[in-house]
């Protein structure tokens, strides 16, 4: 049981009984403290780790290129041009399709999860549910890859060109060959990655709201619908902001799942079902390919700075607006 | 006159007696029961997107991995296509991966929670909190990354260790946030019968607390394992993947995650089939974890 005897047990453990140990005991306490504080030190030393292997590894390419990195989207390893803004752009329209499809669901979910289904039910769907957040990201890659990019590629895309294709505005959306992958595709795959973590907050914050709150609204003779939109609903909002954030902070960062899906194409344009790049993606793909010290390498590393900073904005973010209750339940 | 029980009861005793007198505008009624309906209709239709991505998912992993399933998948490593190799060493690559990532994010991980629980106090405390929170939501491809910088680019050498480092970031943050969310539900009379015992602290904490949430600590580190196990993004760049048998930590070490992600996009039958094949094994063996964590344990800490 290597909980019991835990970390901190071996060195000094079973002899330091009674009035014998109690210079020890004190001993002991000292250094539980140093190692329990140089734990937390060490974590938050790992992460400054990090950023820092990130910033440096990236200097190069920040030094080279000048701010314009941010701004270009040119990635030419054969002129040693590197751009940070069409994997920058993928990456950002990628997860807002993706949190456009999987808000409304999660919400949907979360809906009923904690207000319509009976108990049981609600129990084992709930379980579902989070099971599906548990699937590797590299099983929602081959099955994006294998089950959803034929779909799109047979049936969503043609049919969407068909009838929104001459559109003005809308068609430029659905242009392109249909190979079924591009940034759609890799925003639906996102959509189902990230909507079991949202309705999992979500029915944490649904389920937290006080019980007199609702029975009074249900008491005016509120349907459950009315309850939810006027009563739980207003009452929760910051923190169902909070949870989109969250969800949107990890579609930023997913790697596995879109690079099976996104076509590998430095492009920005309108066409959704053009083939595209995330930042995660990119570096998935491009980084066996780069040599040790080159400015190649050196420019993902300042593409993993960028999305570093993403993804710590989104978690910021999504802090503010949970703040309050989260602090409340860890107390 | 299913509307909901709470309608019911505001409407429904006085209407018993003389229905149409207290019914007011008897289209507002109709239209507060449609919108009712709907958003329990659309509520339904959201969670089962969900189910049905499941089940797809399940299915189609059933169906094209459990054809390939066979002795030759355990007993055999990895091969050139057509000649029948099997996953042995993909699958002891990922034992091994993951317990070097559980036996260092483990410990350091409590040991972190403990601090949290009971030594943390301002800004350090919040400050390191956030940081455990902000690593738990950290890309996991920038983990592989920053091991390759600072372990794999300095050696020189792609190692299984390396990717066992990268895992146990990955892995550390769950701990510390189940360690000391189980350790904050430990009843102070608790702590308080300990000190009153004249127990040092140290000893409350680790033979007191930590026994007392022993259940949920064990699921924190089980929920980590599972989460880790399917991990691919740090592995590509730290242990890199590895044809031959090899069990040492030292060397390039394969593992299940990163064999199927370059047999699912090979041009070869069999290779692809082994990563189907692959891929079922570690989705049973993640979704089993996390079955028994969540049944077994009574959803406490996940």
């Amino acid at each position: 049981m290597d909980v019991t005897s835990g970390p901190a047990g071996s060195p000094t453990t079973h002899n330091a009984r009674s009035e014998a140990g109690a210079r020890r005991g004190l001993d002991g306490d000292a250094v539980f403290r140093v190692l329990v504080t140089g734990a937390g030190v060490t974590v938050l030393a790992l992460l400054g780790a990090i950023i820092l292997v990130m910033l440096f590894g990236g200097v190069q390419a920040f030094s080279t290129f000048g701010p314009a990195f941010l701004v270009s989207n040119v990635w030419n390893p054969v002129t040693h041009h590197y751009g940070a803004l069409a994997p920058v752009f993928g990456t950002l329209v990628t997860s807002v399709i993706g949190l456009l499809i999987a808000v409304p669901l999660a919400f949907g979910a979360a809906f009923w999860l904690t207000q319509l289904a009976p108990a049981r039910v609600s129990a084992i769907i709930g379980m579902a549910v989070q099971l599906l957040a548990a699937v590797p990201s590299i099983i929602f890659g081959m099955w994006g890859f294998f089950v959803v990019r034929p779909l799109m590629a047979h049936y969503v895309q043609p049919n969407l060109r068909h009838t929104i294709g001459h559109v003005p505005v809308l068609g430029a959306l659905v242009q392109g060959a249909p190979f079924g992958t591009g940034l759609m595709t890799g925003g639906i795959i996102l959509a189902v990655m990230v909507m079991p973590f949202v309705t999992a907050v979500m029915r944490d914050v649904f389920s937290s709201i006080p019980p007199v709150l609702k029975e009074s609204a249900f008491g005016l003779g509120a349907t459950r619908w009315e309850v939810m939109r006027q009563v739980i609903l207003p009452w929760s909002r910051r923190a169902v902001v909070g949870a989109v954030v969250l969800g949107m902070g990890r579609a930023m960062g997913e790697t596995m799942a879109v690079t099976f899906v996104i076509g590998n194409a430095n492009r920005i344009g309108w066409s959704l079902f053009a083939p595209g790049n995330t930042i995660a993606s990119l570096i998935a793909l491009e980084f066996p390919e780069s040599a040790a010290g080159s400015l190649k390498l050196s420019s993902l590393m300042a593409l993993g700075a960028i999305l570093m900073a993403l993804s710590f904005l989104a978690l910021c973010a999504s802090r503010l607006m949970l703040g309050v209750s989260s602090r409340q339940a860890r107390r | 006159m299913s509307v909901d029980p709470a309608s019911k009861h505001a409407s429904a005793a006085p209407a018993s007696s003389e229905p149409d007198k207290w019914r007011v505008g008897s289209a507002l009624v109709a239209r507060r029961r449609f919108m009712d309906r709907l958003a329990t209709v659309l509520s339904l239709c959201a969670t089962s997107v969900a189910l049905v991505a499941l089940v797809s998912i399940l299915l189609t992993l059933l169906v094209r991995g459990a054809a390939g399933l066979s002795l030759v998948t355990f007993t055999h490593s990895t091969a050139s296509p057509g000649l029948n190799g099997g996953l042995a060493n993909a699958i002891v690559g990922s034992l091994i991966q993951t317990a070097i990532a559980i036996a260092i994010g483990a410990p350091l991980g409590m040991l972190c929670g403990i601090f949290l629980a009971n030594y943390g106090r301002g800004w350090v405390a919040s400050t390191t909190r956030f940081v455990s929170d902000m690593l738990l939501s950290a890309p996991s491809i920038l983990i592989g990354l920053f091991i390759y910088q600072i372990v794999v680019a300095p050696t020189g050498q792609f190692s299984g260790l390396a990717g066992g480092l990268a895992l146990a970031i990955l892995a550390l943050p769950i701990v510390v946030r189940t360690t000391e969310d189980m350790l904050a539900l430990v009843p102070t009379a608790l702590v308080e019968a300990g000190i009153a015992l004249g127990a040092r602290k140290w000893r409350v904490i680790v033979f007191i607390c930590l026994r007392a949430a022993r259940t949920g600590v064990i699921t924190g580190i089980l929920l980590a394992v599972a989460r880790v196990t399917g991990e691919t993004a740090p592995l590509l760049f730290t242990s890199l993947g590895n044809q031959e048998w090899s069990v040492n930590p030292a060397h390039p070490m394969a593992s299940l995650p990163v064999t199927i992600y370059q047999y699912a996009g090979s041009a070869y039958e069999d290779w692809v089939q082994l990563a189907w094949t692959g891929a079922l094994l570690v989705t049973l063996g993640v979704l089993a974890i996390n079955i028994i964590v969540r049944v077994g344990f009574d959803r406490k800490g996940a």
